[in-house]
């Protein structure tokens, strides 16, 4: 019984942890969706929201190492701070900005090429804004605090010990990130399904061609599908660098997201927020159960095994789209 | 033989009033590849025009040209004009012409494979503003001319037969409420009845919705009886155009697309080597 509970335990906290995995998986298939790209710069996009917003949040002035390194001063910080919830829009606002201009400078000129030369010039995207991110806010380490709750709930301990005479340990940043991806999944679910420009996102993702030849813009689509790639990095972002504190490494979280894109499809928006669950759940559980036999440390391969699995045997993922191939 | 075709002229003048005009237009791709030499055409408003011709004769590039989706495949328009309602349209983007009331149904139709048959239809409506209810009212126009859709309206449009991804395609076309639709290649790939079929919808749609017509057609026993005017394209050029009917009883119209000839059918390999030796642009 006791061994049950303590089981169930590590399964609430698997969701938890995959819920973040889902976050960063989201951006991914947001973006493969429409352009049939695989974004390789997703998890730099997560890390560059962060650095923004503590920057603009702390009111650090951008490019401060640069504009000391030019002129000889000496200036870091404008010296205000800006309120959590206005610093967050601003993000927002700076994430739609780089979406125009990545549209503009990047996406423009390569349209009506092979998907493999628009996933290299994400690659090239990707390091580029982790310069920029390096040189526009600096290097350091940074805690990112936006007033979500964080340590151990106590209601949810004492609710636990209630029902099971158990409690359970959960951390209350968890919670908060669980709700928050869920509402931000029946938001972009019902977007794409329900909507115009959700309609037109999928079908720009089918079919090019047929999607310029009824008259939707691809630029505007593609600006718009980075904008929201852009505002979930931000949210990915924000929950990442809350737990861990925004630093370089943050961009590795893309990743821990490859697996759950494979699990789940990269077509399906529902298939990243399972997948992720099943990823987080399941290297947790194996850890507790089999980690002892083999001498642990399972968490760390245990995602790409299971990843490898999926690839041959359901190569589309769980809820991947079906290629569609008639004879 | 030959010089009842030189004489026939590029550009004749014609009842009715030109709503699309081409003005001798040069096509290059990728800067190099020249494709169209100088195609000249005029579509009068309200008719079925159709552009005849080979395989790579350019039939599908003078379409391209007149919806720009040329640039995505970039192609470029580099000698010439298209001008709609006498407005020099050369350099407008799809968008722009789809609001203006052109929209091209491209070959090998092109529906969402995703998407529903009924989402596919509603996509074409995208640049509309007039409201959802008068889409709604449209949508069940499209249902009137092409049953079969409403009876597959929930299927994703992928798993559709050829058929019926053809009726998806020119109906996501109308639901933009066009006033020209460019339709390339609808009979390929299909059965000759489900041809016939198409071509019958498409003569409803151009007199129930006054809709003007430019189609290319590989298949020209089948488009000559359907449209009004042809034009035949050959390695780019337009070597003779004239009255559907006319071209129907043209002689070397009967000998080169019919596969006729004044002592009956001939067979096909007689008429490919009439055709090495006798060509109608050296």
């Amino acid at each position: 019984m006791e061994q049950l509970l303590y089981a169930s335990e590590v399964l609430v906290n698997g969701l938890m942890a995959g819920v973040m995995y889902s976050l960063v998986a989201l951006g991914f298939v947001l973006i493969f969706k429409a352009s049939g790209v695989f974004n390789y710069a997703q998890g730099v996009l997560a890390l560059f929201a962060a650095l923004t917003l503590v920057g603009i949040q702390q009111g650090q002035v951008p490019f401060a190492h640069l504009i000391n390194a030019i002129t000889g001063s000496h200036i870091s910080s404008f010296g205000w701070t800006v309120p959590s919830l206005l610093a967050i829009l601003l993000t927002a606002l700076v994430m739609v900005g780089l979406a125009i201009l990545i549209e503009a400078l990047v996406l423009k000129h390569l349209v009506g090429q092979e998907p493999i030369i628009m996933f290299m010039a994400t690659i090239g995207l990707a390091y580029f804004l982790e310069g920029l991110g390096d040189i526009m806010w600096g290097a350091d380490v940074k805690t990112l605090d936006v007033g979500l709750p964080q340590g151990i709930s106590d209601t949810a301990e004492a609710w636990t010990a209630a029902l099971t005479g158990y409690g359970f340990f959960i951390d209350r940043l968890d919670i908060w990130a669980t709700v928050i991806a869920a509402l931000l999944v029946a938001a972009l679910v019902a977007f794409s399904q329900y909507t115009k420009q959700g309609r037109a996102m999928r079908a720009v993702a089918d079919d090019h061609q047929a999607a310029l030849s009824v008259g939707i813009s691809l630029r505007f689509i593609w600006v718009m599908v980075w904008s929201i790639a852009g505002f979930v990095a931000l949210v990915a972002g924000i929950m990442w660098g809350t737990k861990s504190g925004v630093q370089f490494s943050l961009s590795l979280i893309a990743l821990k997201a490859l697996p759950v894109l494979m699990l789940g499809g990269f077509t399906s928006i529902p298939g990243a927020i399972v997948g992720g669950l099943i990823i987080g759940v399941g290297e947790k559980l194996f850890e507790f159960y089999i980690g002892p036999m083999v001498g642990g440390a399972t968490e760390s391969w245990f995602a790409y095994v299971l990843a490898l699995i999926f690839l041959v045997f359901r190569p589309q993922g769980l809820f991947g789209e079906r290629i569609i191939e008639r004879v | 033989m030959l010089d009842a075709v030189a004489a026939a002229p590029v550009t004749p003048a014609r009842a009715g009033e030109a709503l699309l005009e081409v003005n001798n237009i040069e096509v290059i791709y990728n800067h190099v590849i020249l494709v169209l030499k100088g195609v000249s055409l005029s579509v009068p408003k309200g008719s079925i025009t159709a552009l005849l011709g080979g395989n790579g004769a350019g039939k599908t590039t003078t379409l391209k040209a007149v919806s720009n989706l040329l640039k995505s495949e970039r192609g470029e328009v580099t000698k010439g004009a298209i001008t709609y309602r006498g407005e020099n349209v050369t350099d407008l983007d799809p968008a722009a012409l789809v609001k203006k009331g052109v929209i091209q149904v491209m070959e090998g139709r092109h529906c969402f494979e995703h998407l529903t048959v009924e989402e596919n239809l509603l996509t074409g409506a995208y640049t509309r503003t007039d409201g959802a209810a008068a889409v709604r009212r449209d949508l069940e126009m499209v249902y009137e001319y092409f049953p079969r859709l409403k009876e597959r309206r929930k299927s994703q449009a992928g798993y559709t037969s050829g058929g019926e991804q053809q009726m998806c395609a020119m109906g996501r076309a109308l639901m933009s409420r066009p006033e020209t639709i460019l339709l390339d290649e609808p009979s390929m790939g299909l059965a000759p009845q489900l041809v016939e079929q198409i071509f019958q919808i498409v003569k409803k749609v151009n007199e129930g919705e006054g809709v003007t017509f430019l189609l290319a057609e590989q298949n020209t026993n089948v488009a000559l009886r359907y449209a009004h005017y042809g034009y035949i394209l050959e390695s780019g050029r337009v070597v003779m155009d004239g009255e559907a009917a006319a071209l129907r009883e043209n002689p070397d119209v009967k000998e080169f697309y019919l596969g006729m000839a004044e002592e009956g059918r001939k067979s096909f390999r007689d008429v490919r080597s009439y055709r090495r030796r006798k060509r109608w642009l050296a």
